[in-house]
This record gives C-alpha cells, sequence and structure tokens, in this order.
C-alpha cells in the first residue's frame, strides 16, 4: 500500500531459543552469533556469518530520507534512489545494468520518511563485483539526461495514476491531515507539480547532504568472513563524506482527533483510513502500546478488528492497524475497504472498537494471548538471511542495543495490564482522524458491485 | 498493509518461475556448486503424497498442504467455489471449533494463511519446530472434520465480494486482464477468474461449499511438504498418525480432465475503458505449452524467451521501447509454466503520453519477429540463463519458497526431479530453441491483445438518477 515508512513491519523479534539451537546439527542463524564489526577503517556494521546458503544480504540506511527533499520540489529523494543504479562513473546505464545481471547482483535503493535505504544481495563468489559496482553507484552516480528524463516519466506516470488510485488519495489526505505542512506531510514520490521541477543539480546537492558516513547503518548476513567484509566496506563506504549536511527537521505531534474528510470518487468500493497520533519507539510505554495495537488491529487473523469489522459483519476483507515510529513523529494508522452501501457501517464498528480499546482497554486473557504471540514471533522473523539483515538494520534506525534480541522477551514480559490499559486510554481515546474515499453516501445506495457501463 | 492474500491471482508473478529448483551447481558465473540432499518424499497408504524439505537454520517449520483443486475445477456456474471454500476452511470442525486453530498457531508466534490458483488450494503455518505435531492434527482433522453454519458462511461470502471489489472491481487493469483470459481460453475453464464472476459469487451457498468439500479433500488429492528444521525419519510416525488416519475418497478420479482449448485460429483484442484511466496499457496474452504440457526443453526455452524479453532494464522490450525509442514508460514478460494445462505466456507495456497502441505494438512486434528469425546473441543467453539459475540459489534462503516451488510443481503433476533438473534444463537451452519457442508460440492467431484506455463517455449512473 502508499504507506512506505519506515519500521511498519520490522519489529517483532527477539532471542532465538537458543536450547533448540544448540541441538541443531549446522550453524544456525541464530541472533546470538550477531558481531559488531569495525572494518580497519572505522565502518560499523551488525553482522551475522551464516555458510548454510552460499549468499551476502547486506541492508543500510543513510539518515535522511524524503523529509530532506526541498520544500517545494518534493520527491527529489525518491528520483535519487530510483536513479542511483542507472550508472555511475564510466559505466553508463546499460553497462552498469549488465555488470549486474551477469553475476546476478540485486542491487537496489529505496526511499523512506527518514531515510535513504539500500540493498544489496549476492552469490557468496560475486561479493567483489557487487561491493564493487555498489561503491561506483554511491561515489559516482552519473544521472545521464536520457535516464533522468526516463525514469522521471515513470514517476509522473504512476502520479497520474495516483489521481484516480482510491488507496493513493486516503494516504495523501491523511498525511496532510495528520501533518500540514510538516515535510511528514508530503508523499515521498512527490507531486506531478513538483516532479517535473526537479534538475539535475537538485539531485547532486540531495547525494552530497544524505550519502555520507556520519548516519550510516549497516547489517549484513551470509556467507563471507568478517576480515574480507571489513576490507569490502571500507571499498565501498571509506571514502564518502565524513559528514553530511541535513537540514534539521522539526518534531511533531499530529493532528487532534476527532477530524473526518471525504473525497468523492466512483468506485465500487470505499476505502477507509483512519489513525491518530503514535507513540515514540523509544517511549517507556511503547511495548504496551505494540501489545494493545496487536489486539486491536495488528497484522493477524484474530485482531478484535478483524472479528468484528470482517469475520462477524462481513464488511470488509482487509482491516489492520499499525503503529508508525518516524525520527520526528509517530502515528496509529488502519486501512480498510468496504462496500460502498456499507462505508457508514464500517466506519461505525470501527469507531466502536477503537472507543472499547480506549475505555477497557485488553483483558487480561488477551494481553497473555499477545504476550505469547509476541515472543513466539521472533524466530520466524529471522529465518531468512534477508529478513535477518533487515531487521538488524531497523534496530539500529530504532537507537535500539546489540543485545536487544536477548532481552525483548524481558520486555515484553513486563508489561502489565494497568500499563496496557493507561496508553490504549492516551493513544485511543481521543478518537480518530478519518478518510473516506468513494461513492458518495447517496450514489452509494446504487448496487455496490461493479457493473459493466452499459449493457 | 493486509494480511497475506487468501489468493494467488493467476496473473500475479508469485510463483513466475515456480519450476526453479532447490538446490544445484550454481551458475557458470557464479564459478560455484553446491550440492544438497534430495528431499525425502514418500507416499502414505491413504494416498498422501508427502515431500519433506530439510532448513536447520532457525527453529522453525513451515508446514503446508496442497489439494489438487482450483478454480478451473469448479463445475460451470460455480464460479469462485474453490477460492470460497478456502476461505471457509477456516470455520471450524466439530473436534476444534472455529478460531482454535488459528489462536493455536498465534500463541507460539507463527502465521499462517490459505492461496487458491486454477490448479490448486493450500494452506500453510510457520511456527516454531516443536508446534509442528499439533499443527498436523488440526490440519487433518481439518481435511474432513469441517463443519459449516449459515451463520459464517454468509457473512464470509460478503468478505470474498470484497475481496472482488478490492482485487478487481476497484482495479481497471485486473478488470482488463479478466476479460483477456476470457477471451484467450475459448472452452477451458482457465478462462474463468480465480475469484469467480461477481453474480456467481453472490449465489454461493453452504450447501455448495461442502459438496466441493467433500468431493475434493481426501488424503489421495493432496501433497503435504514440510519444510524446515526436522528430520524426516522423526517425524513420520507423527505424520502417519495424523495424517495417516484420513481416509481415502476412492470417487477421485486418478488423472484431472478438464475440456481443452480448439487450436487457436484468431487474433482476438478486447479494450476495456474506465473513467478512471490515466495511464493506458496494452497486454498481448499467448496461449502456450505449460511445463507439464511441452515437449522436451520447450518449457525452459519459454523461461528464457520470458527472461530475455522482460528481465530487468536490459532485457528486449524495455530497451526497444522504453531506452533506445521514447515510446513507453516500462515493460514486462512472463511465462507461467507452473501449470496442468496449456499456460499464457504474457507482454505488457504502458505507452507513453501522446504515443499510440499502434506505435507500441508495432514496435513490440518487431522484437518477437526478430527473435523469431535470429538466434539470439551467446553473451544475453549466458546473462540470462545466469539470472534464472540464481534466483534458484536465492530462493535457499527461504524454506517458505522452497514449500511452495515443490507444493505447485507436484500438484500440477511435476517431480521432485523435473524440479531439481530445472537449472540443468535452463543450462541445455539453446539459441535455436530460443527461435523456435519464440516462431512457434507467440504468434498471433494464439494470442488475445488487451487495451486499457480512459472511457470519456458520460456515465450510465447519470442517467438513470
Amino acid at each position: 500500500m502508499s504507506f512506505t515508512w519506515s519500521g511498519v513491519t520490522r519489529s517483532v523479534f527477539a532471542a532465538a531459543c537458543f536450547a533448540l539451537i544448540s541441538l541443531a546439527p549446522v550453524p544456525s542463524h541464530a541472533a546470538a552469533k550477531i558481531q559488531h564489526l569495525v572494518s580497519p577503517g572505522g565502518i560499523e556494521a551488525w553482522f551475522v556469518q551464516d555458510a548454510t546458503v552460499p549468499l551476502v544480504a547486506m541492508e543500510y540506511a543513510f539518515k535522511g530520507g524524503a523529509s530532506q527533499d526541498p520544500a517545494d520540489k518534493a520527491g527529489v529523494g525518491n528520483m535519487v534512489a530510483s536513479l542511483l543504479d542507472e550508472g555511475a562513473a564510466d559505466l553508463d546505464s546499460r553497462t552498469f545494468h549488465e555488470r549486474l545481471d551477469r553475476r546476478a547482483i540485486q542491487l537496489s535503493f529505496e526511499i523512506t520518511r527518514d531515510t535513504l535505504r539500500g540493498s544489496l544481495r549476492m552469490l557468496k563468489a560475486n561479493s567483489d563485483e557487487a561491493f564493487g559496482l555498489l561503491h561506483l553507484s554511491l561515489t559516482a552516480p552519473r544521472f545521464d539526461t536520457g535516464d533522468v528524463e526516463r525514469i522521471r516519466s515513470q514517476i509522473v506516470a504512476g502520479l497520474r495514476r495516483d489521481t484516480t488510485s482510491p488507496n493513493a488519495l486516503a494516504s495523501r489526505k491523511f498525511l496532510q491531515m495528520a501533518f500540514g505542512d510538516h515535510p511528514y506531510g508530503r508523499t515521498n514520490s512527490g507531486t506531478l507539480d513538483s516532479v517535473p521541477k526537479i534538475e539535475v543539480g537538485d539531485l547532486r546537492d540531495y547525494v552530497r547532504r544524505v550519502i555520507a558516513r556520519d548516519h550510516l547503518k549497516i547489517a549484513v548476513v551470509g556467507d563471507i568472513d568478517p576480515a574480507k567484509l571489513g576490507k569490502l566496506l571500507d571499498q565501498t563506504f571509506g571514502a564518502l563524506p565524513a559528514k553530511g549536511d541535513l537540514t534539521p527537521i522539526p518534531d511533531i505531534v499530529a493532528a487532534k482527533p476527532p477530524q473526518r474528510a471525504f473525497i468523492p470518487l466512483d468506485v465500487p468500493q470505499t476505502v477507509v483510513t483512519f489513525g491518530g497520533p503514535g507513540i515514540a519507539r523509544h517511549d517507556p510505554n511503547f511495548m504496551a502500546a505494540y501489545i494493545d495495537n496487536h489486539i486491536l488491529g495488528g497484522g493477524s487473523l484474530s485482531s478484535r478488528l478483524y472479528k468484528n469489522v470482517r469475520e462477524k459483519r462481513g464488511l470488509a476483507y482487509s482491516i489492520s492497524e499499525s503503529l508508525l515510529w518516524m525520527d520526528h513523529s509517530a502515528l496509529f494508522v488502519g486501512m480498510t475497504g468496504t462496500r460502498a452501501d456499507r462505508a457508514g457501517e464500517t466506519v461505525d464498528a470501527i469507531n466502536a472498537e477503537v472507543r472499547r480499546m480506549a475505555e477497557d482497554g485488553p483483558t487480561q486473557k488477551e494481553l497473555d494471548e499477545a504476550k505469547s504471540y509476541l515472543k513466539g514471533s521472533q524466530m520466524l522473523a529471522l529465518d531468512t538471511s534477508s529478513k535477518l539483515a533487515t531487521g538488524l538494520l531497523q534496530y539500529q534506525m530504532d537507537g535500539l542495543g546489540i543485545d536487544y534480541i536477548e532481552k525483548r522477551n524481558a520486555i515484553v514480559d513486563a508489561v502489565t495490564l494497568d500499563q496496557a490499559r493507561q496508553v490504549a486510554k492516551q493513544l485511543w481515546g481521543q478518537g480518530l482522524l478519518t478518510v473516506v474515499v468513494g461513492r458518495a453516501p447517496q450514489a452509494a445506495a446504487q448496487p455496490a458491485a461493479a457493473r459493466p457501463p452499459a449493457h | 498493509m493486509t494480511s497475506l492474500p487468501r489468493l494467488v491471482v493467476r496473473t500475479a508473478t508469485a510463483i513466475l518461475l515456480a519450476l526453479a529448483p532447490l538446490l544445484l551447481p550454481a551458475s557458470t558465473a557464479a564459478a560455484q556448486t553446491i550440492t544438497s540432499p534430495r528431499p525425502t518424499t514418500f507416499t502414505l497408504s491413504n494416498g498422501l503424497a508427502v515431500v519433506i524439505i530439510p532448513d536447520h537454520r532457525t527453529p522453525v517449520v513451515t508446514q503446508m498442504i496442497w489439494y489438487k483443486v482450483g478454480s478451473a475445477d469448479e463445475t460451470p456456474g460455480k464460479s469462485g467455489l474453490a477460492h470460497f471454500l478456502e476461505h471457509l476452511m477456516f470455520k471450524g470442525t466439530a473436534k476444534h471449533p472455529e478460531g482454535e486453530f488459528s489462536q493455536t498457531v498465534l500463541r507460539v508466534g507463527g502465521n499462517e494463511n490459505a492461496f487458491t490458483s486454477a490448479d490448486y488450494t493450500g494452506y500453510y503455518q510457520r511456527v516454531p519446530r516443536d508446534q509442528l505435531g499439533r499443527m498436523m492434527e488440526f490440519e487433518a482433522d481439518r481435511m474432513t472434520g469441517l463443519v459449516l453454519k449459515d451463520e459464517n458462511v454468509l457473512p464470509e461470502r460478503d468478505v470474498v465480494l470484497e475481496e472482488y471489489n478490492m482485487r478487481v472491481a476497484n482495479n481497471p487493469d485486473a478488470r482488463l486482464t479478466e476479460q483477456i483470459m476470457a477471451a484467450l481460453y475459448l472452452n477451458h475453464p482457465y478462462g474463468r477468474p480465480v475469484i469467480g464472476w461477481h453474480h456467481e459469487i453472490e449465489k454461493l451457498t453452504r450447501a455448495d461449499a461442502l459438496a466441493f468439500y467433500r468431493r475434493f479433500y481426501a488424503p489421495n488429492n493432496a501433497t503435504l511438504v514440510i519444510a524446515g528444521d526436522v528430520d524426516a525419519d522423526e517425524i513420520r510416525p507423527a505424520i502417519e498418525k495424523t495424517f495417516g488416519q484420513v481416509p481415502r475418497n476412492p470417487d477421485i478420479p486418478a488423472t484431472r480432465v478438464r475440456p481443452q482449448e480448439p487450436p487457436p485460429v484468431a487474433p482476438r483484442t478486447v479494450t476495456l475503458a474506465d473513467p478512471r484511466v490515466e495511464q493506458p496499457i496494452l497486454r498481448r496474452y499467448y496461449l502456450v505449452p505449460s511445463a507439464k504440457t511441452a515437449a522436451a526443453g520447450e518449457s525452459p526455452a519459454l523461461d528464457v524467451l520470458a527472461q530475455l524479453m522482460g528481465g530487468g532494464s536490459n532485457a528486449y522490450l524495455y530497451r526497444a521501447l522504453v531506452v533506445d525509442h521514447p515510446l513507453a514508460i516500462s515493460t514486462s514478460a512472463s511465462y507461467q509454466g507452473t501449470a496442468l494445462d496449456p499456460t499464457q505466456f504474457s507482454l505488457a507495456v504502458a505507452p507513453k503520453q501522446g504515443v499510440s497502441f499502434q506505435q507500441v505494438e508495432q514496435a513490440m512486434d518487431a522484437v518477437i519477429a526478430n527473435l523469431a528469425e535470429h538466434p539470439v546473441p551467446a553473451e544475453d543467453l549466458e546473462r540470462v540463463k545466469t539470472q534464472l539459475i540464481a534466483d534458484a540459489i536465492y530462493a535457499q534462503d527461504s524454506q517458505a519458497t522452497l514449500a511452495r516451488w515443490y507444493g505447485a510443481a507436484l500438484t500440477v503433476g511435476l517431480t521432485v526431479d523435473d524440479i531439481r533438473s530445472w537449472p540443468d534444463r535452463i543450462r541445455a537451452v539453446t539459441a535455436a530453441q530460443v527461435r523456435d519457442a519464440a516462431k512457434t508460440w507467440l504468434v498471433k492467431t494464439r494470442s488475445v491483445t488487451g487495451y486499457l484506455v480512459k472511457d470519456t463517455a458520460p456515465k450510465p449512473e447519470e442517467k438513470r438518477s
């Protein structure tokens, strides 16, 4: 969907079960083996060495994502992320891709609200080439005119499509409602006004300000030895500027609920986005809030919203809610799609569940079961190299210690029912910011399903 | 945002390379060879096929049960029934009432879901390995023990109708694809949407679902895939004790026979107009052999052809239509090899503003004509083979992906050897075979071309009110 904040789904980890791991006959992905690697040149990374599969996965991030876009040029960071793999140094786009493809190296970049992120996966034998190409893309991107215009036209086409997409319209409106003129109120990909104005100079300026060593975080998992990795990290990141030049972003609390907006669009399914101010990652009550959110609308097939909106009433196929945390704010956000002629009923049902959570909090049984889930799910979140690397990067972005995985169960266990109730009231007690995109209530009384326009 | 999809739509790319293998000598470029033990396979006396894939990195296990039934096995008039039943399989049994199975999975930190395609319906759980025994007990129990009541069937039908609205009705491109598939298949049920036609979904009943369930859900119509930190010898007794106790259904035929396509003789076109279309799209679908129906070497050649045309920034379509000539925004090509019956090779192009469908179609046809006339350069062939084979190594990183590859392939009638030899067969594809595949199969008479356009006509609703 349209929300691409960091930290949405990466929060469920913790210590692998050591007793079981010790029985395993081959090396495991045990989180217990996370190394804090410092390269000879001083580049730091969290690293898990694992030779089960002959590949290496690296995830890394530079602080300063879409929120670093100039106010009148939203979308610069996104455009940079889309162009960094389109040629570097003396390799034009075609040659650069040829070099990647020839060795099946997977190199990609992504913009989030607070970071420019990268992902690199390679077969073990190709690590020199893979890191070498990454080095070029970070230090000497070409931004050739033909490539810039090609990528720009793709981004603009996507933005044009968004103008009639109910999900995109709902997400955009929700961000505006929550954050107004703050950089978080903009969408990462920019607008139909801003993207055509972006020039190569803007791209280069963004690279200069953001791609630097001072806020770089790295996680690596796979079949490579630490000495070799240290050398490759130096070759790749060592020559970057020591310091970036980030524009300070003010902290902001999302708008106070309740507020509502309606955007008319003639679609068979009405899309509803709802949410409100969230909770900071470092707040002592964060885990209590995380557990409450899991009970109310977390991604499982058993949340209160799932049961009461989908299972019992058949109002929606998909309904869920997440906590989102950013460097300068936090939200809870949910989304669902519902039959046009029952959208009012769906919004009422969501509000009733949110109110019930705010007033009564979870039950002891719900709390116990949610804790049990969160503790058990840790291992499942660690079962591939890429997932493990992604998780280890997220912990670093969140400012957690390298021993967090071992400590997490105790943090979950420490949450009390009183604390969970208190946080529930704080988070959901104000009601909701709600955006509804669909047919106006009157028109929605027409048949709900798509009918061919003419028979 | 959403939970995992309950539906694998046939046009999704998720199982694009579903034939790709487990473990294999690595690509030439990888300059590395790895070997792995063959997965353990056996068949219980009640006919249940079992595949066990070891992955000892983490103490986690994935259980997947695959039924050999999909939307193409539905009775005409009951489209969407296979998928509707998939939803209803979460409604509980006499022994384990609604919610108990899911709650058990959650309590141990696991996750679960289900999916339906034209050829299969699958259910899976990922849990800590010490929970596997309970998962087997639950899954074996609901193979024949499902209890359905109108009070939970009818709201679930509304849920499926909302799924239809989300995936299809709200999405003009999905509506175009639905029309293309219906036009591509004149006689075979692959022409029906997996999710069903709306007017038929809304009439499906509890009795329909139960009849379908009794007809198709049985051990002799299923494959059990267990991937993860397990030892085959250790878990076999538990499999016997749970799944082994479910009686076979003698009425299930040994082979799956569907009405087949006549030889295609006419190029078809469909145009879908929708007022919300801001980006026109051209899609071309060809009727081509699946891995199951193809002659030796033909299916890997189609895999290579799709990768040459659509894989990455140096793919032929992207170069010709996006990079070398500014005609299009994006292009794609894919081949759905894992299917029981003749399947689709599909191309898509999003034209730039101001460029006509005719212009992009000419350029696309020129790429195809070139492929059908000239052998591809050796270096291009080598590049795409390396990519395809490397995908198989990347896939080893995920036990769930491996379980899915094996499950899908075995369910459409391929063998473990077919899967394991896939890299070798990719490696053996010659330039001449690729040329022949293009020449034989990418011909207009075998195809439907679909156009997604903006509807600028006044809406009929406005006239009505």
